[in-house]
Parts: C-alpha cells; structure tokens; sequence
C-alpha cells in the first residue's frame, strides 16, 4: 500500500501526525493505519538483541524493556503525558525525525539498527546514519519503519532530559549514555541539540579509554568533567523558542557529567 | 429557529447556605465529560465559520478579492469589512477596533475575511484562497519606542498618539532622599489566560429580522452593546443566551467571533457556529500586558519607607481594549500593600504593533506586584532586615492612606497575613532517598540532588476589587418564588457568565439562605434580564451577589406580609416568628401566588481620579493575599521545582470555603506559571510559540501541596461582609516564587518567567 501511495503518510499513536494535520502543516491526501499490524506491535529477543516493533507504545516500554533496554526506558518514561505514552512509539518517532525526539539519543547510545521495510525488500540502518537533517531521515517515500533492533543492555544506561516544565514536556536538549562492561565502551546520544540527533564520537573514545574498568574506583571530577565538554562539543545547538544555543551546551555538559557518574556508580556496585 | 442543543438551566437541591459548601450543581457534568461547552454547540442545518488572519503585524490592505473563496463548492458567505452593516468598530472602553480590518493591520492575526460553509475544513480552506494584497510596514514592537516623538502613529484619531493613558499619582511632599535607597528595573512577559475551552459559539437568525448568540463569555450585556453597534441594529433585537464556559481569566472580555457569527447568521439566514483551534486562540483573545517598571524605594535606617517613585511602561499592542483602566489599577496599586509618606508614580499604557493585550486575572497588580515586592526584597538586604519584617513594618492596616488618598476603611490584615505564611512549619528538607518526581527536573531525570540548593521567599500584594474610577457598577437578579409540584421553589435569573468560578452554586447558596427554601432552581444567564455586568475584577460574588440578596429581601417582606401577624423570616421552608417559632408552612401561605422581584443591585459609588495628581476614592474594595514559596533550584541546570506554596488570604467571608480554597489554589498556579514558564514570546511582533507545546502552563508535577489560611474579617460595606476572592493570589505568588529562586541562587532575576538561562547565566 505504501509503495501504491507513496504519500500516503503511516499513523500508529498520532502523537506527531496528529499534531501536523490539527495545525494544518500538512495535508496528507491519505493515512495509513498502522494501529491493527501484529508484526509492529510485539518485541522479542533474539541474539543478545530486543527487536522492538515500531508501534509498541511507550507505555509497555517502560513496563516491560527496564532490564533489557534501561537507556530507551528510561527515555520513554519522559514522553509525553500516560496518554501519549499509552499510543506512542518508537516507530513513529523515528519517521517524524524531530531532532528533539526521545527515543533517539537512546538508540544512538547503544548502537541500535533502524528496520524499513517496503515492496524492495528490507533493509537496517544504523541508527546514527538513519538521520539526514531536521525531519529529514534516510527513510524512503515507498518505506516504513518496521522496527528497531537494540542490543540488549551490556552494563548500565542513562537518559536524562532538561525542559521548562517537570513533565510532558519537548527536549530542551536531552543526553542518553550506554556502557558496555564486557567490550568497554561508551556509548552516547545528544538530542535537541544540532539538526539531528548526534552521537559525541570525541566524548565516547576519551570514556573508553580513560575509565578504569578494572577493579572501578570512584570517577574522578577531571573525567566527568573532560567527558561533560566533549559531549557539549559535539552539540551544533541553535537559538529557538525553547532555549538558547549556549544554554544547550551548558547543560549538556552537566547532563553528560552527571549521567556518566550513574553509570559508573552502577558499574562500582556490580 | 429553535435553540441549539447546549447546557440548560441547573437546578440545585437539598441543603447548603451561605457559608457551606455544596457541590455545584455542574460538577458531574464536568467530571464526566458531559457539561455541553459552547464548542459543543448543535443545531439541524447549521454552517461553519472560519476566519482569515493577516499573517503581518503591520501592513496597509491595498487589495482585497473574495471570488476564488466564494468559488469553493460548500461555500455559502464570504465576508469583508464592506459587509459590517452598523459601524466597523468595537473596543470594550475605547472603540477603536475593526470587526473586520478595511486598510490596516495593526497586530498578526487581525481577522480580516470570514468564510460560512457547511462544513469547517471547506471554510477554513476557502478563507485561505481569499486574496490579500499587503503593502507589509514596519511594525511598533517597542512600547518605550511608540512613545517617541518620531514613532509611526498607529491609531491617527488617537488625541495622545500611541499612548493610551498615562496614569499619574502624586502623593506627600516629603523629600525624596533617604538614608537608604533601592532602585530596580523589573520586566513582566506576556502571559496568556490559557484557558482549555477554546473561543466559540453560535449565531441563529430569528423570524423577527433579530438573532440569538449562544456564546462563552463574561459579560452578555457588553458584548450585546458592542455586536448590535457594528450589526446597525436595535440591542432589544440581538439576545445573547451563555452558553458553557471552559475557563475566562479575563481572556473572554474582548469579543472575538461574536460579530462574525452574527454576520454569517444574518448573511446565509442558517445558523453559524464558529470554533477557535488552540493556535487559532492564541491570536483571538487579549493577553497579559508584557510591562517595563522602574522603582525606586528610599527608606530610614529602621525600616520605615520614606518615598517611592515608579514609572511602569504597559504594552498594550494594537487596539486599546481595557489598556486605560489596567494602567490605573498599576499606578493606584502601583506600591502596594505599604504605607509610604511620599508616592509619585507615572504609568503609561501604550499602544504597538504586538498582540492586543487586556483584562488577565489580576489586571496590572500583577506586574506592579513583581516590581514592588522586588523591591522590598531588595530594601531588606539593604537593610539587613528579614524580608517579613521590613514588610511588615510598613504594611497598610485598616485606616491607612493609600497614594490615591483614599483612606483604607475595612480590615487590611497585610502583616497578619504574612506572620501566617512566615509562622508555618517550613516543610522537611530532603533527605538521602530520592523520588524523581520531588526534584527539579522531575521525571526527565536531570538531577538526584546533584547541584539541589533550596530558598524560601514571600510576596504579598493588594488587589482592587470591582470596578473602579467611578464606573456605574451594579448588577441586576429577578428572584421569584412559588408552589411547583407541592413544595416551594426559588427560580434565581441573573445574566451573570459562570465561567467555573463557581457562581451558580453561590446564587442558590443565596437564595437558600434568605428564602429558607431547599430547592432552587438558576435560570440559563441571558439578556432577557438585566446586566450583571462582567465576571472579572473578583466582583461577581460581590455584586451579582448582592443583587440575588437584595431581590431575595424583597421576595422575602412580600411573603411575611403574605404571612401577615408575627411573621419575622423564612427558615426551613416554613414562616417562623422573631424567635425562630414555625407559624406556617411556605406552600399554605404561598398558595397560587407568585412572589418576583428583579433589583438593580450597585456597591457604593467610587470617583475618578484627578488627572494630575491621581487622588481620588478609587476602589471600593482591597483584598490582600501573601505567600511562602519554598524551592528546589538545580543552579547548574536552572531547573527549579517549587515544593511548597504556602498562602493566607482574607476573604471578608468564606461564602463557600471549598470554592475559595479552589480559587486560592488556582490563583496561585497562575502565578506559578509566570513565575517560571508561562510567556507568549513574541519577536518582531510575530508570536513564536501559539501552541500548548510551546506555551508550558503548569502540570500536576509542577504544583506543590499549598497549605492554605483563609481570614474572614467582614468589610461591613460588602454583602455578608465578604471580599474578592479570585485575584490575589495570582499577584503574590509569582514574587515570593522568584524570591525563593533568588535566595537559592544569589542571582537578580529582575524578569519574569525566570528561565532556565537566567539562572545559570554569568
């Protein structure tokens, strides 16, 4: 169906669509009920890996993916209102591809792959190579998102996201950190703070190689600190109606510091 | 026509008098979701309404062509300011507004062309083909700017230009130098009502060439006065009927589509209805005035306030509205809830090119409020005073001289008030454990107490209540009262807006009282009575109020002399004598008759103030709240939660004590939201954030518990000796808020919303 109506525009929870057709920014000449597909509304393991199906709500995210995938868990708990997270998904995040997107920085972090699916074939894409620019991804008009494919936890994760209000509220910028206990990396995701999500490639190399994964002492102030500035230095951010560039990267930098001593701190009790 | 399906009359049984609390007759409704609000409107055969909007806050109409708008098939009527058959203008107090703009645009958003089809999307997509041919100008967006001699006059007629009043008080002769002196400029953004239900209504054509309006709004009479000018039309022939309200906050004064819908209705000969989108609302309604305040506050050695000088700007952007009386409620209460020997203060309203701006819960005390309280957080550091007590040593107390001149003449317990907030237990301080939901940040996961600094501030402040400046202010009940089925029944009719506050449970509760009688019944406001005049300025208790009273009396001597012999008062259904004996029962007495009494009910006059000195009795009544605001601020985020707000407020009489606490509550969550995220922003004239999800108004994980004192110290003056309950809380709660973030901070905060930025800003 969407490859005979390629403008036809997917609609699972609406949290974004809906927001679209209500403001009249768009005016698809079709939707695309997404809401009775069994194969997009389950997730399963397999591998070490959780295939999560684009339209398994937030809600049941949260409720069920704590231990496998804490980071998107965590990310999902700060969507939204209990209704949007009762109908939203991370499918639909990713087709909206808001830079400002919840679920993004998590599946940055722990190197998810993206699954679109059309009349072509299947293909995966990995998740930092899914975004293009603000609402522009590499998902093709004939294309939907089928899933996502995140490796199960290898050590503790993190999610943290600054807004004006203590709830349902829009990333004024957002961080998401994975460690990996077993191959000894970090993972990372900055979200609303560039034209798409961003991975901080500097940050993640310095984690990597300066955390004492044998034997964890405490964090040093001088590693979290060098950690928070290299995150803030992969942000691009701008000036808008939610925040300032240079407010972003201040925070981003305390985000990025605080979450990596959770992290550790978890790492220390295991 | 017939009527449209909506909410009809609420009858109100069993007990509850004056001072109880009954449930509202509309709460099931609501809580169920099956209160029939005005966007829920129905009639067989009814059209849409849309409206076009200029997208420029400033430009000349060099062209307008309607035909490819008319071409859309669905399309009944499409409208321009050629079809306004009365005059194309309306305003509240300064008539100064185009139903339909002609040759200007003076603010984005200004209606220009309205669309009737027979259903919403054809006629929003035909107001977008109706073509407009703009000569865009430079748009005032600087109301100090608008003042200068060289700025472009946005309203020629105007005798002061773009200023709309200039408010001047000028008060003591003392010297204006002291031993200690504060001086500050404070900012205010533009805040919106952000009321849920959004603009709406219904206009049916009737037989008699007339039309009836089904319509949300505060004040029937005023919109009837306004709508039947601009239709060229006799008021007896346009009968305004209130349809639910979803919220006001003063965002319903100011018409909106009330004109359009009628000239649609008039047009097509169908019934019109028209519905604002939440977008579409941010640009229908008049918001907060955004202010400019300069003080400067000089004081002894000891305390004692020796002068205050001030000189506050108001933006009230493109059309006056109620610009005048806002900025005199400023400049009257422009140094608040203080004694002060020597007072001059100038506030001018101003008119610009930014989004119109009016009447929101508390008027022009709420800015002045944030400056002054500002102030005297400022004079206490200066002093190394507690910022209670250098409050307290200046508070007006009952007999004090307000700048106006005007003596206090009921009770004005400010320090009181205070020493009650001050006096609470502060709440525990956070311990080892931590729930996401008690930190700044909330549930987004920001801190586990990391960079957690916590502060305590106070406000108080001082509201006018009703209207002032010698406004005839008075508002009209038709009580009556009969046998039906069996048993005695009150009927109370009054055109007063039920806007949520709670002003239907209140009349019965009235009526209840001084008829003795269980069942009332309140008639659907409508203009088949006389004005109650507007549901603003915390009056309506006040004056509807006391109109329902005053009929209630009359109803009242007519049945005892009915009654005859020793008949003293009605109680329990039954006449009883002086000592409370029952002498007979309601129905006997009652029999066939009917008792009806309609009153025109005013509170005591107020004067003008003297244009160059700003003397005069102004206010017929003060009311005076105080909060305690304890914070959480992560100072290296910005992200702050308030954990408790704490308010004392004398109320005169707790007519209704939940409705008071519900009002003090609500007044203090508006003050929230200014205190910490609610602005429309608006650059070069152009609003960047009309949506609910850019305009944050507070959740219920931003609200803190809010322990609540209520003094009842009767003003003799006012019915039952109550006071204006709705306003102040909104005025003190966003400085003792800011206050707090300050003494966690260390920063000056002089704007709000505090944002994230300014608290962590160098």
């Amino acid at each position: 169906m969407k490859a005979a109506t390629p403008e036809a525009v997917p609609i699972a929870g609406g949290t974004d669509v809906m927001v679209e057709l209500n403001f009249d920014k768009r005016r698809p000449p079709a939707l695309l009920d997404l809401g009775r597909v069994a194969e997009l509304s389950g997730w399963r393991t397999d591998d070490g890996h959780v295939r999560l199906g684009a339209t398994v709500p937030y809600a049941r995210i949260v409720g069920e993916l704590g231990d496998l995938l804490p980071g998107l868990a965590m990310a999902a708990r700060t969507v939204g209102s209990p209704q949007i997270r009762n109908r939203g998904g991370v499918g639909g995040n990713l087709g909206s591809a808001s830079p400002a997107g919840d679920a993004h920085p998590p599946l940055l972090a722990t190197g998810a792959t993206v699954e679109l699916a059309s009349v072509r074939g299947v293909r995966t894409v990995p998740a930092d190579e899914f975004f293009l620019g603000p609402k522009r991804s590499v998902l093709a008009a004939d294309e939907l998102v089928t899933a996502v494919t995140v490796p199960s936890a290898a050590g503790p994760q993190q999610f943290a996201k600054v807004g004006t209000r203590n709830a349902m509220v829009i990333a004024v910028c957002s961080f998401g950190l994975a460690l990996d206990t077993g191959t000894r990396r970090v993972g990372t995701g900055i979200g609303s703070a560039g034209p798409t999500p961003l991975r901080a490639a500097a940050a993640e190399d310095f984690a990597a190689e300066v955390l004492p994964w044998d034997d964890p002492p405490a964090l040093t102030d001088e590693v979290a600190r060098e950690f928070g500035e290299l995150v803030a230095a992969a942000a691009t951010p701008i000036d808008d109606v939610r925040g300032s560039a240079a407010y972003r990267r201040r925070a981003l930098s305390v985000l990025a510091r605080r979450t990596l001593r959770w992290a550790w701190q978890d790492v220390r009790v295991r | 026509m017939s009527a449209p399906t909506r909410q009809g009359g609420l009858t109100s049984t069993g007990t509850g008098g004056v001072g109880d609390s009954p449930q509202r007759p509309d709460a099931n409704l609501k809580v169920r979701g099956e209160f029939a609000y005005s966007s829920d409107l129905w009639h067989e055969d009814m059209l849409w309404g849309a409206t076009l909007r200029s997208p420029h806050p400033h430009a000349r109409i060099r062209g307008l062509d309607t035909s490819a708008a008319l071409a859309v098939p669905g399309v009944y009527a499409v409208l321009t300011h050629e079809d306004v058959p009365g005059e194309n203008i309306y305003g509240l107090e300064h008539p100064d507004q185009p139903v339909l703009a002609a040759d200007v645009v003076r603010y984005q958003g200004e209606p220009i062309a309205i669309v009737a089809a027979d259903h919403p999307e054809t006629a929003r997509r035909a107001a977008a083909r109706v073509r407009v041919d703009y000569e865009v100008l430079d748009p005032v967006t600087d109301a100090a700017a608008a003042l200068r001699a060289d700025a472009p006059v946005l309203h020629p007629h105007n005798p002061g230009g773009n200023l709309v009043r200039h408010a001047r008080i000028r008060h003591g002769s003392g010297p204006l130098t002291a031993d200690v002196v504060v001086t500050g400029e404070y900012t205010v953004g533009m805040q919106d009502q952000a009321f849920l239900g959004p603009e709406s209504g219904m206009a049916v054509p009737a037989e008699d060439g007339g039309l009836d309006l089904y319509i949300a709004t505060q004040w029937l009479h005023a919109d009837r006065r306004q709508i039947a000018r601009a239709l060229g039309m006799d008021e007896e022939k346009v009968r305004l009927h209130l349809a639910g309200v979803g919220g006001a906050f003063g965002a319903r004064e100011d018409l909106s589509m009330q004109v359009h819908a009628c000239l649609l209705a008039l047009r097509t000969g169908k019934p019109v209805k028209i519905v604002y989108g939440r977008e579409e609302s941010f640009f229908g309604h008049v918001h907060r005035h955004p202010a400019v305040l300069r003080y400067e506050h000089g004081a002894t050695r000891d305390g004692d306030l020796v002068y205050v000088r001030a000189s506050m700007i108001l933006d009230g952007g493109a059309y006056a509205s109620t610009t005048a009386a806002v900025t005199g409620n400023a400049a009257t209460l422009g140094a608040g809830p203080y004694q002060a020997p020597t007072v001059e203060i100038d506030c001018y309203g101003v008119y610009t090119n930014n989004p119109p701006c009016g009447a929101m819960r508390g008027f022009g005390a709420v800015q002045a409020c944030f400056a002054y309280e500002s102030q005297m957080d400022k004079l206490a550091q200066a002093l190394g005073m507690s910022p209670v007590d250098v409050r307290v040593r200046n508070a007006v107390e009952q007999g004090s001289v307000m700048p106006t001149g005007q003596v206090v003449d009921s009770a004005a317990p400010v320090g009181e008030l205070l020493a009650l907030v001050r006096d609470r237990p502060l709440p525990p301080e956070r311990g080892a454990t931590f729930d996401l939901r008690e930190l700044p940040g909330g549930v987004s996961n920001t801190t586990h107490g990391e960079g957690v600094v916590r502060g305590v501030g106070y406000g108080v402040g001082i509201k006018n209540v009703a209207f002032s400046e010698g406004f005839d202010d008075y508002s009209t009940a038709r009580v009556r009262l009969e046998v039906t089925g069996g048993e005695p029944v009150v009927s109370v009719h009054t055109a007063a807006a039920e806007v949520g506050q709670g002003l239907v449970t209140l009349k019965a509760q009235i009526a209840r009282t001084e008829l003795g009688v269980a069942r009332v019944v309140i008639l659907p406001s409508d203009t088949a009575v006389g004005s109650a005049g507007s549901s603003s300025a915390s009056r309506q208790s006040y004056v509807t109020g006391g109109a329902v009273r005053a009929a209630c009396e009359r109803v009242r001597a007519d049945v005892l002399a009915l009654a005859g012999g020793a008949a003293a008062g009605l109680a329990g259904g039954k006449v009883v004598d002086g000592a409370g004996v029952v002498l007979a029962d309601l129905v006997e007495v009652l029999g066939e008759a009917v008792v009806e009494h309609t009153v025109e009910w005013r509170h005591r006059p107020t004067e003008a103030l003297d244009p160059v000195t700003g003397q005069g009795f102004a206010h017929v009544q003060y009311a005076f709240a105080a909060h305690r605001a304890v914070v959480d601020v992560d100072v290296e985020l910005g992200l702050v939660r308030v954990v408790e707000l704490a308010c004392a407020q004398d109320v005169g009489r707790a007519m209704n004590p939940d409705a008071v606490v519900g009002q003090i509550q609500g007044g203090s969550a508006q003050g929230l939201g200014l205190a910490v995220m609610e602005e429309i922003q608006v650059v070069g004239g152009v609003v960047r954030n009309p949506s609910f999800t850019d305009y944050l108004i507070p959740t219920v994980l931003d609200m803190p518990p809010m322990p609540i004192d209520v003094l009842e110290r009767a003003d003799p003056h006012a019915p039952y000796g109550l006071r204006g309950v709705g306003e102040p809380p909104t005025l003190s709660s966003t400085p003792a808020i800011v206050a707090a973030i300050r003494a966690a901070t260390g920063k000056a905060l002089t704007r709000v919303p505090v944002r994230p930025e300014h608290i962590v800003g160098d």
